[in-house]
């Protein structure tokens, strides 16, 4: 309270359980969600590497097929909804969107620390109804096969996820509160960080699509419970409705995994390029762009299933151009480096991985988006490697990315500089190692969540599977070098990048009101020159 | 089937792009070329910008910086970018479309062949009444439409040397049209997530001369054609009991129902096609005809696809009033 020179930060004082588990400071908050994250992504990626292990051989030896199917439906429930979803909002979200915009702490902290809990709790009990109820149904939870052949513990799963989903309503309430109401004198719409603009337009997905998936798994179980035909065809129900609706949340999803990530891109392209972000307001308007079209390309995950082919049609052009706005993005984030002052720091190499892994991912999304190509590559490996391409090499890498850049802000600690480069490299070969192959895979037939295959497709996996060893390494060697870091790393001054933006007024680490004046703005952001 | 049963995989090496069976897998992958060219093209021009600039604006240049571009030209930069991708990505739009269309929305073919999908094997149905598990048999030559169900969960039937896959829906009726030309064993697939066994849901498609193709169906037909054995069913199941001759005043008679308006107990009018047909057996409360009590039990669980699609043909070939005529109960004669 007082104005001392050296305020206590975030950290001091307080390593109390209680200090941690009933904290309403969105920085400790953060933490949490970083440890959960953390270890639901290290759990996804064991079931991950078993599935690649498995598929070394064509003959279905090292797992049955029972545990194959669990597995993958494991990785997918693990990676999308404990992972993915909550990562880079839950995390990097939750400590700097309140200081990117000069505030004390998020609109509502103990809304904040409530969704951590939901978050939490729901995503352990639904890991038991998933690991101990062998669910085996993929991650999509199709019907009819998850409401009449797969066996119960799917409802439990189901109900894991349903009660997770308002931890991500809630996360996008305060975000969308905090952006709204929070922000110092002087900072207009127009100025605001595109971290900030990237977390509000993921907060708004969330808060509209998310009630979708709600209503959706609610239905399952009226069904299941009660036997009401909605999406069984015995019961004159219909199995695509669960399709439309599943989608209509989990297409907007892929938004709110990837939008984050962009804003991340965004910020450490323009601090290491020393420019100002090339073409702000487009930049701006591609991200609402983006928010509001996800919500209408749906049924591209439907082009084979026996929807009406005009609706095929429609969904088709809605996709092409959804295309757009991202490639937008891409053209800015390159025009920025251009007369810049580029410094190769760990950030900016995680930042030029993304640029190259998601331009192959997105440019292979027009490739689905395309009617005749989809029916010959939907659900084949094809499908496997896009997206794998857009999530694990665009949003991973974008909170790898982040995560280096932030990490002195976060803990008031400077990484090894060398390692981290190699860490970033080693992400970015053993990522294309991995799912390149998965491609060509695809366009030779090869279909999704096999257990088995004929021999002819052994070589392309064989491959992959020897890139996953690499991409582990790329993973776990941060997982090393930033705890060794925590303990023994050289102390960081409040902005060793000389980045502009708020969250770097602060010291490091922030004290637990964050700023020792409050800041006003004056200028439009990214003022590097 | 069990674990243990055998996989008949076809003896065919790995391309990466499958062999082109029919003249339409050919334009597929034209497209598909299209694409490679387009986004290699992209791929080429963005790397060479991030590496030229990564290397002449690198930190430790020394010199002074260049301006940046003026606001105006860089919304110039940004709205022809936009502009120039928007109307290519038109084009291949254009392009897919036309292509989906030509495959799922065409009607006319030589030929219809029936493929049931259920857990964990495709069964197959050739008009003459040749049945097959997991193997598909055509002529080369002919233009085959695929009328494909699922009896449980859902499938998907993949067929990538033609480029074609569509899924197997229960309680749903989907097609796809094509015409094979090479003669050859090819993969066949089921794509779809469907339990367990999914991916043992596999095969061989085999392509035949016409000759060749006749003389497989004289080798393994057996049994009646569709229309004959759905007779047999329609009797076996008690259909004719109400629906046909004097006992048609309980239920509607069905000769010549295929195809016309029927009028609804509630008022609206629905067309009698196949899943209008399928539905009144598995589903009757759906649609009841004007004037009759909705009495007709379910036949669902009690009936499989494999029946519904013989006794759907068989009310097909029924010509309006050709049971009027027929004052017996029995057969046609």
């Amino acid at each position: 309270m007082s104005a001392s020179a050296e305020p206590a930060h975030y950290l001091t004082g307080g390593w109390s359980l209680r200090g941690w588990l009933l904290t309403l400071d969105h920085k400790r908050i953060a933490w949490l969600y970083a440890i959960s994250i953390t270890g639901f992504f290290f759990l996804g990626g064991i079931a991950a590497l078993l599935i690649r292990l498995e598929l070394l051989t064509p003959a279905g030896d090292l797992l049955s097929s029972e545990a194959y199917n669990r597995l993958f439906s494991l990785h997918g429930i693990v990676m999308v909804w404990f992972f993915l979803i909550p990562s880079i909002p839950a995390t990097l979200g939750n400590f700097l969107l309140p200081m990117m915009v000069g505030a004390r702490d998020m609109a509502f902290p103990r809304l904040n620390l409530l969704s951590w809990y939901i978050y939490t709790l729901g995503g352990l009990f639904t890991m038991v109804a998933v690991i101990a109820g062998g669910v085996d149904t993929g991650w999509t939870f199709y019907t009819p096969y998850s409401t009449l052949f797969a066996n119960s513990a799917v409802l439990a799963a189901a109900t894991g996820v349903f009660v997770v989903g308002f931890s991500s309503i809630l996360t996008g309430i305060n975000f969308i509160v905090t952006t709204h109401t929070m922000r110092v004198p002087g900072q207009t719409w127009l100025r605001l960080p595109l971290f900030v603009w990237a977390n509000y337009a993921t907060a708004l997905i969330m808060v509209l699509a998310t009630p979708v998936l709600s209503i959706t798994l609610l239905l399952i179980a009226l069904e299941r419970t009660l036997g009401i035909g909605i999406f069984d065809p015995a019961l004159g129900g219909d199995p695509l409705l669960f399709q439309h609706l599943f989608w209509f949340y989990s297409h907007p999803a892929v938004y709110i995994m990837i939008l984050p990530a962009m804003g991340v891109i965004s910020e450490i392209i323009a601090c290491f390029s020393r420019n100002p972000v090339f073409g702000y307001t487009g930049m701006v308007l591609s991200i609402m762009a983006i928010a509001l079209f996800g919500f209408l390309v749906w049924g591209h995950h439907m082009f084979v299933s026996g929807q009406s082919l005009y609706a095929g049609i429609l969904f088709s052009l809605f996709s092409f151009l959804v295309a757009v706005p991202s490639a937008i993005k891409t053209l800015n984030w390159t025009a920025t480096m251009f007369r810049g002052r580029i410094v190769y720091t760990a950030p900016m190499i995680y930042a030029l991985s993304f640029l190259g892994l998601f331009v192959i991912g997105g440019l292979t999304g027009v490739f689905l988006a395309s009617l005749a190509v989809d029916v010959h590559l939907h659900d084949t490996y094809f499908v496997t490697a896009h997206f794998h391409y857009i999530m694990v090499g665009g949003a991973v890498t974008a909170y790898l990315g982040g995560l280096h850049f932030w990490w002195p802000k976060l803990t008031g600690r400077l990484y090894p500089a060398l390692w981290s480069k190699v860490a970033a490299l080693a992400l970015f070969i053993g990522f294309n190692l991995t799912f390149y192959p998965q491609f060509l895979l695809g366009y030779g037939g090869m279909p999704r969540r096999y257990h088995e295959y004929p021999e002819a497709f052994e070589l392309l996996h064989v491959m992959s599977t020897l890139g996953t060893g690499v991409l582990a390494i790329g993973y776990l060697m941060p997982l090393v070098y930033l705890a060794w870091s925590l303990r023994y790393g050289e102390r960081a001054p409040a902005n060793p990048w000389h980045a502009k933006g708020l969250e770097w007024l602060a010291p490091s680490p922030p004290p637990v009101d964050n700023f020792v004046t409050t800041p006003t703005v004056t200028e439009a952001p990214y003022a590097y020159r | 089937m069990t674990e243990a049963s055998a996989v008949n995989d076809p003896g065919i090496a790995f391309r990466t792009i499958p062999t082109a069976v029919s003249d339409y897998a050919g334009e597929v992958d034209k497209l598909y070329y299209a694409l490679l060219g387009l986004s290699g093209l992209l791929i080429v021009i963005l790397v060479a910008l991030v590496v030229i600039f990564g290397w002449r604006y690198r930190e430790d240049r020394s010199g002074e910086r260049l301006p940046l571009l003026g606001k105006r030209t860089g919304h110039y930069v940004e709205i022809g970018f936009a502009v120039l991708l928007a109307l290519l990505f038109l084009g291949i739009f254009a392009w897919g479309s036309q292509l989906y269309l030509a495959l799922y929305g065409e009607s006319r073919a030589d030929m219809t062949i029936n493929v049931v999908g259920k857990q964990w094997m495709w069964k197959i149905q050739h008009p003459d009444g040749t049945r097959e598990i997991n193997t598909l048999h055509v002529p080369a030559g002919e233009t085959i439409r695929l009328r494909i169900i699922s009896q449980d969960v859902i499938h998907s039937f993949s067929l990538p040397g033609l480029r074609l896959k569509r899924d197997a829906v229960p309680g749903q009726y989907t097609s796809a049209v094509f015409t094979p030309e090479k003669v050859g064993e090819y993969r066949l697939f089921c794509a779809e997530y469907c339990g367990t066994s999914h991916s043992r849901m596999r095969g061989k498609l085999v392509v035949l001369s016409s000759a060749d193709y006749q003389a497989w169906l004289t080798r393994n037909g057996q049994g009646p054609g569709p229309v004959a054995a759905g007779r047999q069913l329609f009797e076996s199941y008690g259909c004719s009991g109400c629906h046909q001759g004097k006992a048609s005043v309980r239920a509607p008679g069905l000769d010549g129902v295929y195809g016309r308006t029927v009028p609804l107990a509630d008022g609206r009018t629905v067309k009698a096609d196949e899943a209008y047909l399928r539905d009144s057996i598995m589903l009757p409360q759906k649609h009841v005809v004007a004037g009759y009590a909705p009495i007709m039990p379910s036949f669902s669980g009690q009936i499989g696809e494999g029946e519904i699609l013989q006794i759907v043909a068989y009310l097909k070939s029924l010509e309006p009033g050709e049971w009027q005529t027929d004052n017996s109960t029995g057969a046609r004669p």
